[in-house]
């Protein structure tokens, strides 16, 4: 192994991790500031006081997922200059913009924000607490906004000229790179899977307990929040399925090696078919087994059942011609199979909310046990579709880092060497695998516990002191 | 516009020190300020609302030098890459030891968070030391601007000085910290602490500024560099007299002027080559283009006052003093199951309550 795989590996690692993350504290805070709005709107009234435990029950799960976050998020601030140095001096006019925009607007209103929630409960009128958690929250979508635009230019590079002397490309436009075509895809994608992610945790989480308790006997935060779940989790699949065929789009036109290889298309052709299911060998194009989709995939890619789509050896060709001679195929297994996955995971996810749904208004507010028990894995899904989204567009990239300027092999680090990688390769896989451990036991531990009941004392501390 | 962007680094620093040098050195002096668990918890308290703003003057310093200068950011963590993944590692163990403490149901569990705090505290202390130092000296690089030390000849006598010296500064201004913000046990003896940590520093600070003078600096930086004695003094006087928020504002200046001064020290190189001076990265040859410097400007200009106007809000709630009666909540939830109703009422009438019966209680009576 060179420096260039592990430096790969180390970014695969930190960032997958990151975004097992992420996802769920930025729906997660959006849905707590949700339910603490509901609270303060209906304060004095037994809804009110529901949706105030459900807040602060929530609340907590959000805090311990949150610190996770932040500080796996602080090794990817700085590991583009450590492992990556070729490539941050080539993209550092335009690429560091987004960053350091980042850090300014959304990263300081977040933290700041999110102290003043947690220590301020007794400090502040609660209307300004209210608001303190609604400005953690836009914090957290401002940050996501800027950290997708930056990703968007690697995948389709806008607003730029080359500057060959000094070997980097030089912004022209920063309004190109902040409302490129490919970012105004992405973010809602991102967004809608964040509330998507979030909300199969409160179903999760609901569930288990709506399946402890018996019928009468569910705590009505478990029922609320459940229903509100249920409805973000449909609403945001329907969202990034629509979403995501605009992205296919976009993708087509501007990577079609991407879609090529998403597809396990080797060869271009009209009336492509979308292939759902292959059995054999889709990296070299020989398929024992293949259902498919007639004219499934021109209709993603360009909206017509009789639209051509290009095949992976189509665009081979062309990038030869057109950056000389070279392989510009991903890894096509991969890319095949993490886009049907990410699919999958995410349409069996709004499935069993769909079926929850219609279980529940059939059986007056009444879920059958199978089913509650399918749910309290709900979680699992949309943070395995995560993974394989986030997998698909960064590996069906290569070879490129900035698709068609910069390749991933030119752009690592001359002067570390293989065992400095190696080094902190293991050093962090190993922090961030107990830290995972202990992040995901506590949560467990609270999400078992429950809300604090309004007569018996709960061995969860309030989040309010427990903190320190 | 470089040289512009060249101070708005140094402000960001600046922040950073001051406001995390107190958070690391509350860090760094816990196992001193505090012997049981009661007092550990009113120390971490003090700082636990703000620790993760101050932080972010990291992150927007290190975003900043990336848009802004992207040679530098470039060189400077490639070059110093087991100083940062270190330093990468204290952030996130005490990021976690703070945070999860609150969580642990165990005392070992919150052994294991207070040590991880101690630790993650400590080594950013030390390493931001070390990696100053390690500018103001220069360091060896090649002619693309990529450095060819090696992480042990960056630990050069000169460099554990300036180890040394940000530890004891933070310290120091963690023990004026706690003595500005606390009451009890953890107050009386960070207050009996500061002056032989004041000593410390400023023995370490005059060793450090004269030997930094024999290497780089013009008459600017021998001014700020006499200016910060001056104000840790004036700090450690006020420190004698019991003028504690005087004495905290006079460290915090200091703090914020030693990276002012390495910076000032450092112009207009941002690293130094040590083997060929040719090869140094400046401002003129690691900076981006005009436009880009333009449009962060504009982002610069609006965003900051917003942001020091919140925080310091955000300074203006938690301006109470923190006491043992604060962090009783745990134990009331623990333990003393009838009283944990009190946590669960209503904001209002948390408040209302909290002023008459824990206005009688003596801080620092819970069992620890």
């Amino acid at each position: 192994m060179n420096a260039t795989t592990l430096a790969r590996w180390q970014f695969a690692t930190t960032t997958i991790y990151h975004f097992m993350i992420v996802p769920v504290s930025i729906g997660l805070t959006l849905l707590v500031a949700t339910m603490q709005t509901l609270a303060y709107r209906r304060r004095g009234t037994p809804a009110g006081e529901t949706w105030d435990r459900a807040a602060r029950f929530w609340g907590r799960i959000m805090l311990v997922v949150f610190a996770l976050g932040i500080v796996t998020g602080i090794v990817q601030e700085f590991q583009f200059g450590m492992n990556w140095s070729i490539y941050s001096r080539f993209v550092g006019d335009i690429f560091g913009a987004p960053l350091a925009m980042e850090g300014l607007v959304a990263f300081f209103l977040e933290s700041t924000f999110l102290g003043l929630w947690i220590f301020g409960r007794n400090l502040l009128s609660p209307r300004v607490h209210l608001a303190s958690i609604w400005c953690a929250a836009i914090g957290t979508v401002i940050s996501a906004y800027f950290i997708l635009a930056a990703n968007s230019f690697m995948q389709h590079p806008v607003g730029l000229r080359i500057n060959a002397a000094k070997h980097r490309v030089e912004l022209t436009s920063i309004w190109k790179v902040l409302t490129n075509s490919t970012q105004l895809v992405t973010f809602p994608h991102t967004i809608l899977a964040a509330l998507m992610t979030a909300g199969a945790l409160l179903v999760s989480v609901s569930a288990w307990h709506m399946r402890r308790s018996r019928q009468d006997e569910v705590d009505p935060v478990h029922r609320k929040v459940a229903a509100m779940a249920l409805g973000v989790v449909l609403v945001s699949a329907i969202g990034v399925s629509l979403v995501g065929h605009l992205q296919a789009q976009v993708m087509t036109k501007q990577q079609p090696m991407k879609m090529a290889a998403a597809e396990a298309l080797w060869n271009g052709k009209s009336n492509a078919p979308f292939s759902l299911f292959a059995v054999g060998d889709v990296s070299h194009g020989r398929n024992k087994f293949d259902i498919t989709l007639p004219d499934g995939l021109s209709i993603l890619a360009t909206n017509h059942p009789s639209g051509h789509v290009a095949g992976i050896n189509d665009v081979q060709q062309a990038e030869a011609a057109k950056y000389g001679p070279g392989n510009y195929k991903p890894i096509v297994g991969l890319a095949y199979w993490t886009f049907r996955l990410m699919i999958g995971f995410g349409v069996l996810a709004a499935l069993i909310a769909a079926a929850m749904a219609v279980q529940w208004r059939r059986g007056r507010m009444q879920v059958s046990d199978r089913l509650l028990r399918v749910a309290t894995w709900t979680i699992v899904l949309p943070l395995l579709a995560n993974t394989a989204g986030w997998l698909f567009t960064e590996t069906a990239r290569q070879p490129w880092v900035v698709y068609g300027l910069l390749k991933t092999q030119d752009a690592v680090s001359p002067n570390v060497s293989t065992g400095l990688v190696a080094t902190t390769l293991i050093g962090f896989t190993a922090l961030y695998g107990v830290l995972g451990v202990i992040c995901f036991r506590i949560t467990k531990r609270i999400a078992q516990a429950g809300p604090d009941s309004a007569t018996e004392p709960v061995q969860e501390p309030d989040d309010v002191l427990s903190l320190v | 516009m470089q040289a512009f962007w060249f101070g708005v680094i140094a402000v960001l620093w600046a922040g950073f020190f001051v406001l995390e040098g107190f958070d690391l050195g509350v860090g760094v002096l816990l196992p001193i300020v505090a012997d049981n668990d009661l007092e550990r918890r009113v120390a971490i308290r003090s700082i636990g609302p703000v620790w993760d703003g101050n932080e972010v003057w990291l992150l927007v310093a290190g975003g900043a030098t990336f848009a802004a200068f992207p040679a530098w950011y470039a060189g400077m963590f490639s070059g110093f890459y087991l100083a940062f993944a270190l330093l990468l590692v204290g952030l996130i163990l005490r990021g976690i030891g703070i945070e999860y403490r609150g969580k642990a149901q165990t005392d070992s569990g919150r052994r294991w968070c207070d040590a991880a705090f101690v630790a993650g505290s400590f080594l950013p202390a030390l390493l931001l030391g070390v990696a100053f130092a390690n500018l103001l000296r220069g360091v060896k690089m090649d002619a693309q601007g990529n450095m060819t030390s090696s992480f042990f000849s960056l630990l050069s006598p000169y460099a554990l000085l300036g180890g040394v010296l940000t530890l004891l500064l933070f310290a120091y201004h963690g023990a004026a910290y706690l003595t500005l913000r606390t009451e009890g046990e953890v107050h009386d003896v960070a207050d009996r602490l500061a002056p032989i940590l004041g000593v410390a520093t400023a023995g370490a600070a005059v060793a450090f500024l004269a030997w930094t003078i024999t290497i780089r600096g013009g008459w600017v930086s021998i001014v700020l560099a006499a200016l910060i004695a001056c104000t840790l003094i004036a700090s450690l006087l006020f420190n004698r007299r019991d003028r504690e928020g005087a004495s905290f504002a006079a460290s915090a200046i200091t703090t914020l002027l030693v990276p002012i001064w390495a910076f000032a020290a450092l112009w207009p190189d941002v690293l130094p080559a040590r083997n060929n001076a040719a090869w140094s990265l400046t401002v003129h040859n690691a900076s981006s283009t005009p436009y880009t410097l333009k449009v962060m400007t504009v982002v610069a200009l609006i965003m900051t006052p917003i942001v020091l106007v919140y925080q310091a809000w955000s300074y203006w709630v938690f301006r109470a003093r923190v006491t043992g009666a604060d962090v009783e909540g745990d134990a009331y939830a623990g333990g003393v199951g009838g009283i944990v109703a009190k946590a669960r009422h209503s904001a209002s009438e948390v408040l209302s309550s909290n002023g008459a019966d824990r206005a009688g209680e003596p801080s620092g009576s819970s069992p620890s």
